[in-house]
């Protein structure tokens, strides 16, 4: 069943069309990798799904929902939508619990002001943090991790997100860039058990290996639009996705 | 003794503009400089409700709270619009505006006149008129504006606060309007500055537009970027070094021709040495 529908999406910068009439579709409790080569648009996508940018036209639906496209960039959070970012961002002079626990808060400000889950919200951060590796970098300055550990804060806290029930659709955004093999497999792992759990993913990435290992359904995009879309081994055993993409 | 007093209540108002301006600038990330505006708002409302309506102090002190707050939400919705450097430059305008306002609305403020007669307060039989009372009072406000701004900074909401700081879009991303956010710790503060304002006007008894100018604001900025930013002890400590720093410098010894001079030299050169060297400041643990 198709949670996340795209239809006919269009984004520009300038004079170039970073997405051009992309029209797919993302099932729910699947893992639909994202690839093509660099400036396809993926990481565009990712932002125009998660309303940190406005398409310019198209419609966006969630579970046959109201159109996402002009939402503003908080709105997206209430449709269970989250997100990691190609180049990390995190609260960098905050501690690494509180990088986490910052996405566990109530979203209203006197909710927030008067917290009443401070203890369940540091039990499902501490679970977060546990499966990540790095409880005991919880006092550290998230400024002070290293690249990889700061690619695993970022899947922290989408975990924190997910586990609390805020989160359904979970983009990632190469969050296996730069790590080394241990991290990668820690990463690999928590995407497997969100797909079990029932959780949306959509994955962008560009090793093939990991793509074959995690991906239940692939779309190829090329200079913003759909190239190929199916089955993993069947797109990528095919003669335009590998001239385009793999350059082959 | 007197004059320890005196210097210890400037010490309390400036500790408390620097707590409530801190919350703006070192914990939510916004460089607003239009403090002084909000702490004159609160030493008018309630040196007119005193000497033209003979209220009680602290009915002028809810007052100017009400006032500063209805113009920080007006005022807050126009800054939103800008981030950075433009919020700085934005929000000094506003001080400007009401400093003008102060200076030529002679109906209201008498102008460059003042307000002179301003009574101290006095409740059933505690009097406040001695400088020893006065104290008291002013440290009980101090008090009360750290306990609401701690419980702030320690809450999920002071830690929300540090998100759109650090990353507003992230924080977006997270599922915050921060416009509310934003809205609401600048209502917070401007309110805190009001009532060092209605405290200021009760204690000097006579105010006039020239207090609460755009270089009121620069002093409240270095205070808390010279204590620390977003530390609530480095803007006590910012406070008590600032305001007693220039009085410790009067009994440096220098000739009469140039101890102004030299004082405001010195006092110069210690803010620079500092930023030289500690750019977040003595507590602080952010810098712009």
């Amino acid at each position: 069943m198709a949670i996340l529908k795209i239809k006919n999406l269009q984004k520009h910068f300038g004079g170039v069309m970073a997405i051009d009439g992309l029209s797919v579709s993302f099932e729910k409790a699947r893992v639909t990798s994202v690839i093509g080569p660099n400036g396809s648009g993926k990481t565009t996508l990712v932002n125009v799904l998660s309303a940190m940018l406005n398409a310019d036209s198209g419609i966006i639906t969630i579970s046959n929902g109201p159109d996402l496209r002009k939402c503003a960039p908080f709105t997206a959070h209430f449709y269970g939508i989250t997100r990691t970012f190609q180049e990390v961002r995190l609260f960098e002079q905050m501690s690494v619990l509180d990088n986490v626990l910052i996405v566990l808060t109530e979203r209203n400000v006197l909710s927030a002001i008067f917290e009443k889950h401070g203890a369940y919200h540091l039990q499902q951060a501490k679970t977060a943090l546990e499966t990540t590796g790095l409880w005991s970098k919880r006092i550290e300055l998230a400024t002070n991790l290293s690249y990889g550990q700061r690619k695993l804060l970022e899947v922290a806290r989408v975990l924190a997100l997910t586990a609390s029930g805020k989160s359904n659709i979970i983009l990632f955004d190469e969050p296996f860039a730069g790590l080394f093999p241990q991290m990668v497999k820690t990463v690999a792992d928590i995407i497997k058990e969100l797909r079990m759990a029932g959780k949306t993913i959509v994955l962008i990435e560009h090793n093939m290996d990991l793509i074959r290992e995690l991906s239940d359904h692939l779309i190829v995009m090329d200079a913003g639009k759909l190239l190929a879309q199916g089955e993993p081994e069947e797109v990528l055993s095919r003669k335009d996705v590998i001239e385009a993409y793999l350059g082959e | 003794m007197e004059y320890a007093y005196q210097l210890a209540i400037l010490f309390c108002i400036y500790s408390m503009l620097g707590i409530s301006l801190n919350l703006v600038v070192g914990y939510t990330g916004l460089l607003s400089s239009t403090h002084a505006a909000f702490y004159g708002i609160g030493a008018y409302a309630t040196a007119i409700t005193l000497t033209a309506y003979g209220v009680n102090f602290f009915a002028g002190v809810a007052l100017g709270i009400v006032i500063s707050a209805g113009i920080a939400l007006a005022i807050g919705i126009v800054l939103n619009r800008f981030s950075g450097d433009y919020y700085a430059i934005v929000s000094l305008g506003f001080n400007v505006i009401a400093y003008s306002v102060m200076l030529n609305w002679h109906e209201l403020t008498r102008g460059p006149l003042g307000i002179p007669g301003i009574s101290r307060p006095s409740v059933y039989r505690l009097d406040f008129s001695s400088n020893f009372m006065f104290l008291v009072l002013s440290v009980l406000f101090l008090v009360a504006v750290w306990l609401i701004s701690r419980f702030i900074a320690m809450s999920s909401f002071g830690r929300v606060l540090k998100g759109i700081r650090e990353d507003e879009a992230a924080t977006q991303a997270f599922g915050y309007n921060t416009l509310y956010f934003k809205l609401a710790i600048f209502v917070v503060s401007a309110s805190m500055a009001a009532v060092a304002g209605s405290v200021f006007a009760s204690y000097v008894t006579f105010i006039d537009p020239s207090t609460f100018t755009v270089m009121e604001s620069v002093f409240i900025l270095a205070i808390i970027i010279f204590g620390g930013l977003s530390s609530l002890k480095g803007s006590v400590i910012g406070a008590l070094i600032l305001v007693l720093l220039p009085e410790a410098l009067r009994f440096a010894g220098f000739p009469a021709s140039i101890a102004a001079q030299m004082r405001q030299v010195i006092y110069g050169a210690t803010l620079i040495i500092l930023m030289l060297f500690r750019p977040q400041g003595i507590f602080g643990e952010f810098k712009l």
